[in-house]
């Protein structure tokens, strides 16, 4: 009888040394003369635990973590081969480890437990139900389910799906595309990446059902260039996805056409801001563009397009299958659904938690994170990467929710949590944000290219003494220049962080 | 560690870690079996890069020839993007990664070992030319950071110990003919 084994690969656990960890475990059942097979499965998303090798038994995959390939014949001793729960990296039946059971997950129930790349295992778990559904409707009713879910643009911005879609469906006939950023630069963030490493296919069907709802034949994805992994898989399940006909001029044999095609970005954060994205496609310099018009009208190539974030596509699958409705079912006040968060930085315990809205922050850190990764206490929390706030101990009741994170000048953006013990500089993270705009900035708004340079300059001074007053009060009011004053979120939103080192770590300025 | 076996990455592809040497013929062939994509100017600029560790100021008039812009228009958009390096690099590009939430867990003590293990600062190459040094804002492997690149391999929780064994493999690792 052959054993199944599951090692994954996706960055996080190659990064800690899975392929190493499937080659040992290879020579190890070899020299045993057990008989495995090895599958290289996605990641479940427990990243503390990777590399988590998962072994199949009758009661189901039971699984040890984390393993390095020094910890093998340790554990080949302990029966890892027969699934013996003894060894203490043993972590008991994989479905029953409480960070994955108390989750929700809607986009990535299938995320850990397939083969990224087999057609078979993604059409076993449920795979291209919701893109059937929707080949058998009209674009309206398409775009009525996507309207009923309250899907909201999980790249951050967090404005209605359907709207955008709608405008699209709504102009005139002709090449529309359809486009998906993927140019996930949030510090913190990695579920996108974890879509197109562990589940690719869930992408191509959101995007081929996004194609048939407004009228779209061709879509790309603007992927990161710093996720190498990501873009040899995702290409890889193209050229699949093509092969076995779910991409192409007759889509299942439907009659119906969709194309799709990955590109690889080439390291500017400000390419993950929309229209400075549809630039870069465009093969320019990713110069944000002024709105109106909007890219639903006036996008790629001038052509009406949609752009939506990784997450939101890879909702619709589900959208289409359950209905609408099933996915309402989850989430508080206007944020429906589930957002997948992601326990970054200082944490004990980091990964991918899906979960409705509405869990509040410390549950999570506490419940799921576990506390710092250092042992030392919290100091602060950054959501929704360098533009956002970084909070303090007295915000981390607030509710995850785009309305209560609004009510005090957070966002929740693409769902990053990075946290930082008590060693943490707060005014050294304060004059990164802005350092990190000084960089990225596209430079086509003045608030913006100069206010970063400056605003490095003014912190500079106030941390070394010079003038601290004056110069605190020249900082705030340039951050309010800048907010007000910048053309997109890039320079209108890095004061956020700067300003909530202001107002919450005052003295970690003083020089 | 995986850095001896770049021809056994998960799915089977393989990465390359080589440049070959340019010419302008060669260049002229990347450009051609490229220029009809829509917005083709980056995936052409990859393509150079990826064959030939960097993009040669002689590829400018080439492509600007062959997509009918001009050569400032195709300088600004390789002068824009951080990704695209118009010098050839050393052996092995390593990326540390300067982004927040590998700063919550040392990425500045990491940064400051690196320069002073090297020897060089941020985009420049070791006295051997085998390391090129670059910062990188995210590697999205951000719950097991610090994490750097190494060409296209990814390692978290890189100690300044793990760093050196690192470059100790870099350094000596038996070259591999093509195949």
């Amino acid at each position: 009888m052959t054993t199944r084994i599951y090692v994954p690969c996706d960055t996080t656990a190659l990064s800690m040394g899975a392929d190493d960890v499937a080659a040992r475990l290879t020579q190890e059942a070899a020299a045993r003369n057990i008989d495995v097979q090895i599958v290289r499965n996605g990641s479940r998303g427990l990243f503390w635990l990777e590399p988590l090798v998962e072994v199949e038994t009758s009661t189901g995959r039971v699984a040890y973590g984390p393993v390095e390939a020094a910890d093998v014949t340790d554990l080949a001793d302990a029966g890892l081969f027969e699934g013996e729960q003894s060894h203490p990296l043993s972590q008991g039946l994989t479905d029953e480890i409480p960070y994955l059971k108390k989750q929700q997950r809607l986009t990535f129930s299938r995320i850990g437990i397939t083969d990224p790349l087999s057609l078979d295992d993604y059409r076993a778990h449920g795979g291209f139900a919701g893109l059937k559904k929707a080949l058998s409707i009209s674009p309206q009713a398409i775009l009525d389910e996507v309207k009923a879910s309250g899907l909201r643009g999980r790249g951050g911005a967090a404005f209605p799906t359907a709207i955008k879609w709608q405008t699209v469906l709504d102009e005139p006939e002709g090449q529309k595309y359809i486009v998906c950023n993927a140019d996930e630069g949030d510090s913190g963030t990695f579920a996108d990446r974890l879509v197109m490493e562990c589940d690719p296919y869930m992408l191509i069907e959101g995007m081929t059902i996004a194609g048939l709802a407004v009228g779209a034949s061709q879509g790309y994805v603007y992927l990161r260039s710093e996720y190498p992994v990501a873009f040899r898989i995702f290409k890889t399940a193209i050229e699949r996805a093509y092969d076995a006909g779910y991409l192409g001029d007759n889509i299942t044999g439907s009659g119906r056409h969709f194309d799709l095609e990955v590109r690889l970005a080439a390291g500017a954060y400000i390419c993950g801001e929309e229209t400075a994205l549809l630039e870069s496609l465009e093969g320019k310099r990713g110069m944000v563009r002024a709105k109106p018009p909007l890219p639903a009208i006036k996008g790629l190539f001038g052509r009406p397009t949609v752009v939506n974030n990784v997450i939101s596509l890879a909702a619709v699958p589900f959208i289409l299958d359950k209905g609408g409705a099933a996915y309402a079912d989850y989430g508080m006040g206007r944020s429906r659904g589930t957002l997948p968060l992601q326990l970054a930085g200082n944490v004990r315990r980091g990964g991918l938690v899906e979960l409705a809205f509405g869990i509040s922050l410390r549950e999570l850190m506490e419940d799921f994170g576990g506390g710092t990764f250092s042992g030392r206490p919290l100091k602060a929390v950054q959501v929704g990467g360098p533009l956002g706030a970084y909070l303090p101990e007295s915000q981390w009741d607030t509710p995850i929710d785009y309305e209560a994170f609004a009510a005090f000048g957070g966002v929740v953006g693409h769902g990053g949590v990075v946290m930082f013990d008590d060693t943490v500089d707060m005014g050294e993270q304060a004059r990164f944000a802005m350092e990190f705009c000084a960089a990225e900035s596209c430079g086509k708004c003045t608030p913006c290219r100069i206010g970063a340079v400056r605003g490095v300059e003014v912190i500079d001074r106030i941390r070394a003494g010079e003038n601290s007053e004056a110069n605190l009060e020249l900082l705030s009011e340039l951050c309010e220049t800048m907010v007000d004053g910048s053309l997109c979120a890039m320079g209108g939103m890095t004061p956020f962080p700067v300003q909530s080192v202001i107002r919450h770590f005052p003295e970690s300025l003083k020089g | 560690m995986h850095m001896s076996d770049k021809t056994t990455h998960a799915n089977g592809v393989v990465s390359r870690s080589s440049a070959e040497p340019w010419t302008p013929a060669l260049i002229q062939q990347e450009v051609d079996a490229l220029k009809d994509k829509p917005g083709a100017l980056l995936p052409i600029l990859h393509a150079i890069q990826d064959r030939f560790g960097y993009i040669p100021d002689a590829a400018i008039p080439i492509i600007a020839e062959t997509l009918r812009q001009t050569r400032a228009d195709v300088h600004g958009v390789i002068s824009f993007y951080h990704h695209f390096r118009t010098h050839p690099t050393g052996s092995h590009v390593v990326q540390i990664c300067r982004a927040e939430a590998c700063q919550a867990l040392g990425a500045r003590h990491l940064e400051a070992h690196v320069k002073e293990r090297l020897a060089i600062d941020y985009h420049q190459t070791s006295r051997d030319n085998e390391i090129t040094l670059e910062p990188v804002y995210c590697l999205g492997n951000c719950a097991c950071g610090p994490s750097i690149r190494v060409d296209d391999d990814i390692h978290g929780r890189v100690t300044a110990d793990k760093f050196d064994r690192l470059v100790e493999r870099l350094t000596t690792a038996p070259l591999e003919l093509p195949s």
